[in-house]
């Protein structure tokens, strides 16, 4: 028996959350007292054996050019199958892009009970059961995974990465892989933005900035602290800001460390995508805006005279 | 061209969350149930599109729930369905709700399977890709745009950081989010219209569940704003920086 976990990655490089996925899956590795051991496919040029530092022992790789773009039903054949081979128990995703589209397939496949949305280690005190984000946030669920092999997808910053000293043994796994019937005809990356749900500091705005020409103190003060840019609803609704940017219930949901609303009164459905947040500071010049309620920090000030400040402040701690 | 639109109930998005029986169970007393919002806004109405562009095109709903569905169902088929299946069944487990709908599913022939991307209760984003698993069928998820031409979809799907263009030969299964179409309201026409279409009752197959859930728990409550003054906005830099230690 073992814990398989599903290494992510893009172009060759392996996704950040797939750091945290490594070291949350060597603590489920200890907790049952058996072996992390990780699978990858598709080409990578990052060094695999310095998965080692995450707690991984052992890198599985499936090498086939067929595995280079996501055809959810090709890559979960070859991770059930690699779960097989490997005897693994434990199969941990991120609950990223990929992990959503992959970790219920590969979960029908192995007959094995799937949390989606886990945001803490599992408890096999008494069974095993995982807690996850259920009602957008709202509240948490234990679920109890009732077979014998067990698929969690964890949300991305929901665990720390722990970092130590190892080196992964790393060989080739030889799997067959079959043609995708789903063809990539393009692919088109946001260049120069942090992706909004692996950003760990997210800089928001909302109609309280009157107007997309009024942007940049958003991002100013999101690339002084090196965040992430999002926006409400009603932003992405009246185009000032592109759709992917939407955070709330019905657009993304996030969960940084800090998140920072300016001008967002803080509607429960905006609340639902950012309540995960470690840290929220709210900017609002109306003090009864609902969003204090649910923050860390306020200032209750115009925006557009406070946030350029703010950015100032930024810059000076850190030597811009 | 013969479309499944997958819907589910959810509490209404500003509903408050609390529970009963020790916190085992949603306290649904009082509680407006809304369609899953994914499953009307993008997948339904993005179904409903395609048959205003296709005179010939059927959109049956599926969802597997008790008799309090019907009226969410009714809505669905104000909006824009021609005939819904309701299995008469209720869990929280993704397995067991894909399976039911796999069951019906492979009987109907359908060119297109569309799903939400997740429901706002159980956040479970998996019923979409069980779905085609079982039915051996390719999968597209977290879908943005959705077209269809001589029998082929051209989708657009989220990655982290961009977008990406797919295209699969029907039929296929797609869960779909924001940008596949915008929300409608129903129309007095469909509301009377809807009344008389039919909507078929089934009794579920026998299929385990994969899972359960064993208790509810609320998020600690918040320990309240640290509110800084206006003219010290480089206060609120130090506080993020020394006493949260996220900056």
């Amino acid at each position: 028996m073992s814990v398989l976990i599903y290494i992510d990655q893009s172009e060759g490089q392996i996704k950040k959350t797939s750091f945290e996925v490594a070291s949350y899956g060597a603590k489920v590795a200890e907790l049952l007292g058996t072996s992390a051991e990780a699978v990858i496919l598709g080409s990578v040029s990052d060094d695999l054996a310095a998965l080692g530092n995450y707690g991984i022992s052992k890198v599985h790789t499936v090498k086939n050019d067929s595995l280079n773009h996501l055809d959810a039903k090709v890559f979960a054949k070859v991770i059930a199958e690699a779960a097989t081979s490997i005897g693994a128990k434990v199969i941990i995703f991120s609950n990223n892009f990929t992990g959503k589209a992959i970790a219920p397939i590969v979960s029908v496949k192995l007959k094995a009970g799937l949390v989606s949305g886990a945001i803490a280690l599992p408890d096999v005190s008494n069974g095993f059961t995982v807690k996850k984000n259920v009602f957008s946030g709202k509240a948490f669920a234990n679920v109890s995974i009732n077979t014998d092999i067990k698929i969690i997808a964890l949300n991305p910053n929901s665990y720390p990465v722990t970092a130590t000293n190892g080196t992964a043994q790393v060989s080739e796994l030889n799997i067959p892989v079959e043609s995708p019937k789903i063809k990539v005809t393009a692919t088109n990356k946001l260049e120069g933005e942090i992706s909004l749900s692996e950003a760990e500091l997210v800089v928001s705005g909302g109609r309280g900035l009157k107007g997309p020409e009024n942007w940049s103190i958003v991002t100013d003060l999101a690339k002084a602290l090196g965040a992430a840019t999002a926006c409400s609803r009603p932003v992405a609704d009246s185009g000032w800001r592109p759709h992917h940017e939407h955070v709330g219930q019905t657009g993304l949901a996030i969960a940084p460390n800090l998140y920072i609303a300016i001008g967002i009164s803080g509607a429960i459905q905006h609340l639902a995508g950012v309540n995960r947040s470690k840290v929220i500071v709210v900017i609002n010049k109306d003090p009864e805006a609902p969003f204090f309620k649910a923050a860390d920090y306020g200032i209750v000030a115009d925006a557009f005279e406070v946030v350029p400040k703010i950015t100032e402040a930024v810059k000076k701690l850190k030597h811009l | 061209m013969k479309i499944l639109v997958c819907i589910t109930k959810s509490p209404d998005t500003t509903a408050k969350i609390a529970f009963t029986d020790n916190n085992t169970k949603f306290a649904a007393d009082g509680v407006q149930w809304i369609i899953n919002p994914y499953d009307e806004w993008y997948a339904l109405v993005r179904a409903i599109e395609l048959k205003e562009a296709d005179a010939s095109a059927v959109i049956h709903l599926i969802t597997v729930g008790a008799a309090d569905t019907e009226p969410i169902i009714r809505k669905a088929l104000a909006l824009g369905g021609d005939e819904a299946i309701r299995i008469n069944a209720e869990s929280s487990d993704s397995f067991y709700i894909a399976s039911q709908i796999a069951e019906v599913a492979k009987e109907g022939s359908y060119d297109l399977i569309f799903t939400g991307k997740e429901t706002i209760d159980y956040n479970g984003s998996s019923v979409g890709g069980m779905l085609a698993e079982l039915l051996e069928l390719p999968y597209i998820s977290l879908a943005t745009k959705f077209d269809i031409a001589n029998g082929q979809a051209t989708v657009i799907r989220e990655i982290e950081g961009g977008e990406e263009t797919n295209q699969a030969q029907l039929p296929v299964v797609v869960s779909c989010q924001k940008g596949v179409a915008e929300q409608r309201i129903p129309n007095m026409k469909g509301i009377m219209g809807a009344r008389s279409k039919p909507l078929k009752v089934i009794d579920p197959t026998t299929i385990e569940p994969l899972t359960s859930i064993k208790s509810f728990e609320l998020p600690p409550a918040k320990s309240g704003v640290k509110l800084i003054p206006a003219d010290t906005p480089e206060e609120l830099v130090r506080l993020l920086h020394e006493e949260a230690k996220v900056i």
